[in-house]
C-alpha cells in the first residue's frame, strides 16, 4: 500500500515527473496520429486494389494474352465459389483528339457488367454507377461506340471522339501487320470516367468494350484474352478460393496440352488479388514497415528519458530509500516502489497522449481544411495522394498495442535506476554528511 | 546480572571502512550487553565509532568480526528477509536529522512501520488498529494537532517527535537513537530527552548515542567509547535516584 501511495506522490509532487509524462504522452500522440493515417492509407490503398482487381486473378503479363479462356471461364462459373467471372485484355495504344498529338495509353478492354460482378469497377464510374451495362453509351449520342478515360488521363474531353490506334500481335508475339497498316484505328467517344483511386491506374488506363478491343489488339482465329478477373462468393476465404482456382487451372491446362496454341498456357499464373498488385501495394507496406522502425527508435529515446528522469529521483530520494529500508522494507520492495512510480508516469502519459491523439485525429481533417482555406496548405497533396478525407479512423487494436507499449517501455526505462535504488546501503545514504 | 536479561549482545566487534588507500579500523573487538529495560547512552568523540555501532546493533550495516545477538538470535545468522522484519519489528531508529518522508504527513510518517510490513489486504485489515496506534502515540508526543501536517511545515523538536513515534510504531523491544538531540536547541532536546526517560520509566530499552556528556546522563548507563573499544562503563547512579 505504501508503495502505493508513495508512487502517487512522488509522481504528483515531483516536477521532473511532469516531463516524463509530458515525453511519454508527446511520443504516444505522434505514435497514435502518424500510425492511425499511415494505416488507413495503405489500408485504404490496399482497399482500391482490391475493387480494382477482384480477388483473383488467372492471366498473364505477356501482351499476345492466352487462348480457350471462355472454356475456362465456363469452367469457374459453374463452381459455387465464384461469384463473378470477367475476361479482360490488357495492351497498350495511342489516343489523340482530332488535330492533336497522341499520348500513350494503357487500354483495358472488358464487359463492363461482368467486370461490374468480379470486381468494384461499377463504384468507380461517374456517370453509369447505377447503369454499369450501358458504361460505353455515350451519353449525347449512345450508338456511338464509347470508351471510359481514367479521371486522370492527360486528355481533354472532345465530343468529335479519339482515335485510338492499337498494334494488334499474332500468338507468337510478332506484329500482325506491317507496312502504313501497322495499327487498327478505330474511333471511340467519351462515354464515362474512372476513378479507381489509384493514380496510377487513373492517370493511365483508358476503358473499352472487350469485343473490339480484342479485334483492334488480338490477330488470329483462336481467341485470346490477358486475364480474367474472379470474385469469390462471400464465404469463401481468399487462400482457400485462389487454391481451388490454381487446381482447376492445373487440370484445364492438362487438358488442353495439345490444343491449339497451347503454350501460351504456360504463361498463365493464378494469383491473389494481393500478390497480382504486390509491385503496387509493397512500397506502402515497406514505408508503413520503415514507420514502425522508426517508432521503435522513438521507443528507445523514451527509455532513455525515463532512464535519466529516474536516475535524476532516485538520486535525489536516497535518503527515503535509507529511511524505508531502516524500517524493514526490502530490496526488492524498494524496486517495486519506483516500478510503481514508473507504471503510473506510463499510465498518466499514454493516457494524456491517446486521449490528445484520439482528439486531434477527430479534427484533423477540419484543421487541414482550415489550413488549406487560409494558406493553401495541405498535409497529403491530394495530386499526388488520391484520398478525400485523411483517414482518422484509429484501430482499437491499435491504440492498446501503442498504450502498453508505452507502459512497458516506461518500466524498462525505471529497471536500472530501481535496481541501483535497491542496491543502496541505508548506512550510506542516512550519513550525517550526505544530507 | 543474568545470561538471560541481555536483550542485545556485542562480542569482539570489528569494523573497518577503506577510505581510498586507507584501510580505517573504527571497531576494534568491542563488547557490549545490554539489559532488557535499561536505558545505555553511548559517548565519545567524533570519529570514535558510536554510529558505526548503532547501526550494527541495529543491523543497519554489518560487523567485519564479533557476533551481535538479539534475544539470544546471532543477526549474522539471519537472511535478508529476516533481517527486515527485525528493522520492522524489533527495533526503533531515531536518527539526528529525524529523516521523515517529506511525502508523507505526520499520520504517514508515524504509521508508515506498521504499512510496510503488510500487503495491500492486510493492511486493509489492520488500518483502522494502525490509525488510532498511531493517533495514540501523537497524542502521547503532544502532536495530536498535527497529524495533517507536513514534515517541512513542523518544527526541529516536532519532527524529531514523530520520528520518536514512527519507531514506537510497532511496539519494538528496543530503541536506537543517534544524537537525538543533535540537531536541537537546548530546551527542545531537553523535552525530547524526556520522551525517552518516560519512556524507558515504561519499559522500554533504548540505546542512545550521543558525543554530550550532559546529555548522556540522563541515561541509566554511560558507555565510553574511544578509539573503537570501550573505556568505561558506568551505571550512572544520578539518574537512578
Amino acid at each position: 500500500m505504501y508503495k502505493l501511495i508513495l508512487a502517487i506522490r512522488y509522481l504528483l509532487k515531483r516536477r521532473i515527473a511532469y516531463f516524463a509524462v509530458l515525453a511519454v504522452a508527446l511520443c504516444v500522440f505522434i505514435v497514435v496520429v502518424v500510425m492511425t493515417v499511415m494505416i488507413g492509407l495503405v489500408s485504404s490503398f490496399k482497399q482500391k486494389n482490391h475493387d480494382f482487381v477482384g480477388d483473383c486473378v488467372v492471366g498473364t503479363k505477356s501482351l499476345v494474352g492466352f487462348p480457350h479462356y471462355e472454356e475456362f471461364m465456363e469452367i469457374l462459373e459453374s463452381e459455387d465459389f465464384a461469384a463473378g467471372v470477367s475476361p479482360v485484355i490488357k495492351s497498350y495504344a495511342l489516343m489523340n483528339r482530332q488535330g492533336s498529338e497522341p499520348v500513350g495509353v494503357e487500354i483495358l478492354g472488358l464487359d463492363p457488367l461482368r467486370h461490374h460482378q468480379a470486381t468494384g469497377f461499377g463504384r468507380t464510374l461517374r456517370y453509369h454507377g447505377d447503369n454499369v451495362a450501358k458504361a460505353f453509351e455515350p451519353l449525347q449520342e449512345p450508338n456511338l461506340p464509347g470508351c471510359i478515360l481514367g479521371s486522370d488521363v492527360l486528355l481533354q474531353w472532345d465530343t468529335r471522339g479519339y482515335s485510338v490506334h492499337c498494334f494488334p500481335l499474332t500468338a507468337k508475339g510478332a506484329l500482325a501487320q506491317l507496312g502504313t497498316d501497322v495499327a487498327n484505328t478505330k474511333m471511340f467517344y467519351y462515354s464515362d470516367s474512372s476513378h479507381s483511386g489509384i493514380p496510377k491506374v487513373d492517370g493511365m488506363l483508358v476503358y473499352l468494350p472487350f469485343d473490339v478491343t480484342q479485334k483492334l489488339c488480338m490477330d488470329g482465329a483462336v481467341k485470346r484474352a490477358s486475364a480474367i478477373h474472379i470474385k469469390f462468393a462471400s464465404e469463401v476465404r481468399l487462400k482457400d478460393g485462389c487454391g481451388k482456382v490454381a487446381s482447376l487451372w492445373q487440370s484445364f491446362k492438362q487438358e488442353k496440352v495439345d490444343a491449339n496454341q497451347a503454350y501460351l498456357l504456360e504463361t498463365v499464373r493464378v494469383e491473389s488479388w494481393k500478390e497480382y498488385r504486390r509491385e503496387s501495394i509493397a512500397p506502402m507496406e515497406n514505408e508503413q514497415i520503415e514507420m514502425t522502425v522508426m517508432f521503435c527508435f522513438v521507443a528507445v529515446v523514451v527509455v532513455f528519458i525515463i532512464f535519466v528522469v529516474f536516475h535524476m529521483v532516485i538520486n535525489h530520494k536516497s535518503k527515503d530509500i535509507g529511511i524505508l529500508k531502516s524500517i524493514g522494507v526490502s530490496s526488492l520492495n524498494v524496486i517495486g516502489l519506483f516500478s510503481g512510480f514508473a507504471f503510473l508516469v506510463g499510465l498518466a502519459g499514454s493516457s494524456i497522449g491517446l486521449l490528445s491523439g484520439l482528439f486531434f485525429l477527430a479534427r484533423m481533417n477540419r484543421i487541414e481544411d482550415w489550413l488549406f482555406k487560409h494558406f493553401q496548405w495541405q498535409l497529403f497533396d491530394r495530386t499526388i495522394y488520391a484520398i478525400g478525407d485523411i483517414p482518422n479512423q484509429a484501430k482499437p487494436k491499435v491504440l492498446v498495442i501503442v498504450f502498453l507499449l508505452a507502459i512497458i517501455v516506461c518500466l524498462l526505462g525505471a529497471i536500472v535506476p530501481s535496481w541501483q535504488a535497491a542496491k543502496q546501503k541505508p548506512v550510506e545514504t542516512l550519513q550525517v554528511n550526505q544530507i | 546480572m543474568k545470561k538471560d536479561d541481555f536483550i542485545l549482545k556485542a562480542d569482539k566487534l570489528h569494523k573497518s571502512y577503506r577510505m581510498g588507500m586507507m584501510q580505517v579500523r573504527v571497531l576494534k573487538g568491542l563488547n557490549l550487553a545490554v539489559n532488557k529495560g535499561e536505558f545505555v547512552a553511548i559517548v565519545g568523540s567524533s570519529g570514535s565509532g558510536k554510529s558505526t555501532l548503532l547501526h550494527i546493533l541495529g543491523a543497519l550495516d554489518r560487523p567485519n568480526n564479533g557476533v551481535v545477538t538479539f534475544e539470544s538470535r546471532d543477526l549474522s545468522r539471519m537472511r535478508a528477509s529476516e533481517l527486515n522484519k527485525f528493522r520492522n519489528k524489533m527495533v526503533g531508529f531515531v536518527f539526528q536529522f529525524y529523516h521523515l518522508l517529506d511525502e508523507l504527513n505526520v499520520l504517514e510518517n508515524i504509521f508508515l512501520p506498521a504499512m510496510t510490513s503488510r500487503s495491500i489486504v492486510g493492511w486493509m485489515a489492520c488500518r483502522k488498529w494502525a490509525r488510532n496506534r498511531a493517533y495514540e502515540l501523537l497524542a502521547q508526543l503532544g502532536l495530536a494537532e498535527r497529524a495533517r501536517h507536513k514534515p517541512y511545515q513542523l518544527s526541529g523538536g516536532e519532527r524529531q517527535r514523530v520520528a520518536i513515534g514512527r519507531a514506537l510504531m510497532n511496539e519494538p523491544r528496543l530503541l536506537l537513537a543517534d544524537e537525538p538531540t543533535g540537531n536541537l536547541d537546548s530546551a527542545t532536546g531537553n523535552g525530547i530527552l524526556d520522551i525517552l526517560e518516560r519512556l524507558n520509566k515504561a519499559g522500554q530499552t533504548i540505546v542512545m548515542v550521543t558525543h554530550d556528556e550532559r546529555i548522556a546522563h540522563r541515561a541509566g548507563r554511560i558507555v565510553t567509547l574511544v578509539d573503537g573499544k570501550i573505556e568505561h562503563n558506568s551505571v550512572n547512579l544520578r539518574s537512578k535516584t
